[in-house]
């Protein structure tokens, strides 16, 4: 047993966090930042923490992750990293010539309590920004919220930095999507346009982390949204926060900002959540649902409707992040499985996770939030009420292996497949791709396990 | 082995234009850590500038103290249960992501490995103090997993916000008298590299775990190997070695390894070092304070893995050990010499370059000469000039503020135990004779006049290098590599391996022989060009 450790029933925990399901503010801001076309992600702290981040990321992606750090040592822990940071400012624009430089705080320079509004100002006033180049930043201290919390922190100082609003609508819709993969934001514009409405997406980080190889390294690749469309959110008619946890702070930034009137809807995974998602802009635009997409429902429903009898009843449990957990659980209840377990170590905040999930599912599921709910109480649960399935990131792989129930590998992070790269889970295309990898396990598992006489040929 | 290659652009003329496109302050330095190696007739080599800080907003390979002392040195144990007091992320990222392989004895022998444990600092805690969570945290980690021994580990914000997690672990100890309990402050900004961070570790390790239990292994020739992780499985091939060879491996320090082994290496009679960066520390002081020789080893390379225990074998002096050792040396090299012939001629005359570590950056270079390709640059990550140039430059080394806070315990020979397992005078018969005791002739000795050391190389180095000399395979970290693969050049990630393993010891080898044929010679590569890439526009225009 790799989990040898984990003793059956629920212990009582209040200050020790055991096999995390979460991880910290910083990771999540550098991964916004990258949705930035040419930025260059800058950590405001000791080098160990970009160098962790990056790994991570660069991991789950198996693309390069570019991000500097102010290398603090411990002269400037004592001191404020303000020398550390101009120094960094000139030989990131010497060097690798961004037009922007987004940096995240850290525990360490939260705790020192650097005011990076004041040294910014300081680095234009010395002339260490050169012209036509920008810097914005994020306050993402480490030991609140989690990464989350950071990638919404980093896409509301994006807002903050540059939406400006002339007085003159441009006709378009801003859409910020929560922590979710490229491909799943290739997959939003996909039906933003299939809708035939004008959008401005941020961040963006497709095309940017899944980049093809060409024989070239492009340190600030083709994808990501420019300075100038972040700023022309401020004119955009509607902002649709995808996601409320990652994406809400941005969107009501744009609000209080420019004026924007901003919507919230849930990550458009399976049939409900993607219905809501087309429906909303569908109003908001005032534009007709156009054929290609009512194509893709409708294979999407096409696929469900044949295939459910190997869905239906099916018990799930789930890990991750709220917003990514929200649409998940929804798409349980559209495929007619029944939800047992759903944790996150992220503080919930305004997301009512709990409530949403009961009101799917009644009073039997087992929600947990926020501090010490991570992997260990997962996997006391999961002990307690074994699952047919359970879907959660890469960590989860030890407690399914020792107990035998597969793993769909979903959020954060993925170290030991690839995919979420290219294959989307949003949108009835994303659905689809899910519909498939989850009946695939299940009939993959009966495949294994029924008795020679009940092997079926055709299923 | 002393011999020239020659670079189709010289070492200084990169050198120049690479430190030109600098400030001039940051040009100059690193002038002092890009160096053209060349040997003296005395074997002497240029002095390089290392373990001196990054200069911010440089894309550095680098990381942190904590990821020295938790990550690299204390990770690979199983049954010290270690926890990372800290905001979360620190213990997320260092959670399994080694790749260091640990094989319990039995079902049910601890193993806290997969394990992650922190206190998950909050801001309240951040503003009032973290000492009382920390005490709650191993209260409730003593109730769940009882262990024998707890590390605890302190991340950026502990220090600055004063918590003595020292303190504590007194505290815990005295509530806990079973347990060994120890807290190591190796907080991330501490010195300029992972490097602090294995001293720390050492320090700790030495001073409260080494000598806790007194142990014996059966065996008549014992001793401990340091430096060795177990990444990808090089410390079961070691093992597999050493026991076919009749060594007794008390303890490795610290792949595949129990806290046991550890608390009673003190017992054993030699100590062999793998990675000299991360370990050399510990094993001077088991030597001032027990009296235990140590010799640099470098089990990385088939003919290295010989020779290292061969050396091994002679210290003991034993003929019986020493005829063993050349059978399996001998059915070892076997396999090892037919997978070299048949890949040696697909691989030879190839480039590589290696930027890792403060030890592996060498000893690849003798895995990868064994299938005849040259490394042309290579530099490591963390090291200090001794990994360079030799140990015989230390009383030159220079003591800059960063190092200077790292601790230097002051250590003296045990009343007790204290046992010198060779005498002064046998020892200096052996040095005589050739036998080099305390020894690390560094790095730049064994690399050809002519090619690039690069101490702390960064990305935009990195690049250079790609673009001056093109090299057929560059080794070095993950946040290399698809920079490196995007340009159509394979990359082998010699942290962690990524995948596969073992690369140590004799099968290691024909693994790494095997994995760098397939990157060297693999079709896929080739691909990153598309046919059309050369000629993009047709001439006419076909309709049908």
């Amino acid at each position: 047993m790799l989990l040898r450790h984990t003793p059956p029933g629920l212990s009582e925990r209040k200050a020790l966090t055991v096999n995390p399901a979460k991880t910290c503010q910083p990771i999540g801001a550098m991964y916004a930042a990258l949705g930035i076309h040419s930025c260059m992600p800058h950590s405001h702290g000791s080098q160990g923490c970009c160098a962790y981040h990056r790994s991570s990321l660069t991991r789950h992606y198996n693309d390069p992750i570019m991000s500097t750090t102010s290398s603090f040592s411990e002269g400037s822990s004592v001191f404020g990293g303000q020398a550390n940071i101009l120094e960094a400012f000139t030989n990131i624009f010497t060097l690798y010539n961004p037009d922007i430089i987004a940096v995240n705080t850290t525990c360490l320079s939260e705790v020192i309590g650097d005011d990076l509004v004041q040294i910014i100002k300081k680095a234009y006033e010395d002339k260490k920004i050169p012209e036509g180049k920008f810097v914005i930043h994020a306050n993402t201290p480490s030991f609140t919220g989690s990464h989350i919390t950071g990638y919404a922190n980093m896409a509301a100082a994006m807002v903050k930095y540059f939406a400006k609003s002339t007085g003159k609508k441009n006709g378009k819709i801003t859409l910020i999507p929560t922590f979710i993969e490229p491909s799943d934001m290739t997959e939003i514009k996909h039906i933003a346009t299939e809708l035939g409405i004008k959008y401005i997406m941020y961040p963006d980080t497709s095309d940017v982390v899944n980049s093809p190889m060409d024989g070239h390294f492009r340190m600030y690749p083709k994808g990501g949204c420019t300075k100038e469309q972040i700023a022309a959110s401020g004119d955009s008619d509607a902002a649709v926060a995808i996601g409320r946890l990652g994406a809400f702070p941005a969107a009501r930034q744009l609000d209080t900002q420019c004026k924007v009137p901003m919507h919230i809807v849930d990550v458009p995974i399976g049939i409900t959540a993607t219905d809501n998602f087309v429906e909303m802009l569908r109003k908001i635009a005032g534009v007709a649902v156009p054929e290609s997409l009512r194509k893709e429902r409708g294979q999407l429903v096409d696929v469900l409707c044949d295939m459910c009898q190997y869905t239906y009843g099916k018990k799930v449990s789930l890990l991750g992040d709220p917003d990514i957990l929200l649409s998940m659980v929804q798409f349980c209840k559209d495929a007619g499985m029944e939800v047992l377990h759903v944790l996150t170590g992220t503080p919930t905040g305004k997301v009512k996770l709990e409530e949403r999930v009961r009101e799917l599912y009644g009073d039997k599921v087992i929600v947990k939030s926020g501090l010490q709910c991570d992997m260990f109480m997962f996997q006391q649960l999961v002990q307690e009420n074994k699952p047919d399935l359970i879907m959660g990131n890469t960590y989860c792989k030890y407690m399914c292996r020792d107990m035998d129930i597969p793993l769909l590998r979903i959020g954060y992070p993925i170290y030991d497949r690839i995919g979420q790269s290219y294959i989307p889970l949003t949108g009835y295309r994303g659905g689809m791709h899910l519909l498939l990898k989850i009946l695939s396990i299940f009939m993959d598992r009966q495949d294994r396990d029924a008795e020679e006489e009940n092997v079926e040929l055709i299923m | 082995m002393t011999n020239k290659y020659e670079l189709p652009i010289a070492g200084e003329q990169f050198r120049d234009e690479v430190a030109d496109a600098y400030s001039p302050k940051l040009g100059k330095k690193r002038k002092r850590q890009i160096l053209v190696n060349q040997i003296g007739g005395d074997g002497t080599v240029p002095e390089i500038l290392a373990n001196t800080r990054t200069a911010p907003g440089i894309l550095t390979m680098r990381g942190c103290a904590y990821a020295g002392c938790k990550g690299v040195v204390l990770g690979p144990t199983r049954d010290i249960l270690q926890i990372v007091h800290g905001p979360i992320g620190c213990c997320f990222y260092a959670w399994l992501t080694r790749r260091n392989k640990t094989r319990p004895k039995t079902p049910d022998d601890p193993n806290y490995m997969p394990y992650a444990l922190s206190t998950d600092l909050q801001e309240d805690e951040v503003v009032f103090g973290g000492e009382k969570k920390l005490m709650a945290a191993i209260d409730e980690a003593v109730a769940l997993f009882h262990p024998k021994a707890i590390g605890i580990f302190s991340t950026c914000p502990v220090g600055l916000i004063g918590d003595d997690v020292h303190a504590v672990a007194r505290a815990a100890e005295e509530k806990y008298p079973g347990i060994n309990i120890f807290g190591f402050s190796c907080e991330g900004y501490k010195g300029v590299s992972q490097s602090a961070g294995h001293h720390i570790a050492n320090n700790k390790v030495f001073t409260d775990v080494v000598g806790q239990l007194e142990m014996k292994k059966e065996g008549k020739f014992r001793l401990n190997m340091l430096g060795e992780y177990n990444i990808g499985g090089d410390a079961f091939e070691l093992e597999r070695i050493a026991e076919a060879c009749g060594l007794t491996l008390h303890s490795t320090f610290s792949g595949n390894s129990v806290y046991d082994e550890f608390a009673s290496a003190h017992t054993a009679d030699l100590n062999v070092v793998m990675c000299h960066r991360s370990i050399n520390y510990l094993a001077e002081m088991m030597e001032t304070k027990y009296g235990i020789p140590w010799f640099k080893v470098n089990l990385v390379g088939a003919d290295a893995t010989a020779k290292s225990f061969r050396k091994m074998a002679k210290f003991f002096g034993d003929d019986e050990l020493m005829k063993r050792t050349e059978a399996v040396i001998e059915a070892e090299m076997v396999e090892v010499e037919k997978v070299r012939n048949e890949i040696r001629p697909r691989c030879e005359g190839k480039t590589a370059m290696i930027f890792v570590g403060g030890s592996r950056a060498h000893h690849y270079q003798d895995l990868l000469r064994e299938i005849g390709v040259v490394t042309i640059s290579a530099g490591y990550e963390f090291a200090h000039r001794d990994d360079y140039e030799g140990r015989k430059v230390l009383p030159t080394i220079t003591v800059d503020a960063d190092s200077r806070n790292i601790e230097e315990l002051t250590v003296t020979p045990d009343a007790e135990r204290y046992n010198p397992r060779i005498s002064e005078a046998e020892k200096a018969k052996r040095e005589a004779e050739g036998f080099a005791f305390n020894d690390y002739s560094g790095m730049m000795p064994d690399m050809p006049d002519g090619t690039l050391v690069i101490d702390d190389c960064n990305h935009f180095e990195l690049e250079k290098l790609i673009e001056y000399y093109h090299p057929d395979l560059i080794c070095a970290g993950i946040k290399e590599k698809y920079v490196v693969q995007k340009q159509g050049i394979p990359m082998k990630q010699l942290h962690s391996y990524d995948y596969m393993g073992p690369f140590a010891g004799f099968k290691g080898a024909i693994n790494f022989y095997r994995e760098i044929d397939r990157l060297l010679n693999c079709n896929v590569f080739k691909f990153t060009k598309a046919p059309w890439d050369d000629s993009p526009e047709l001439s006419a225009t076909y309709n049908n």
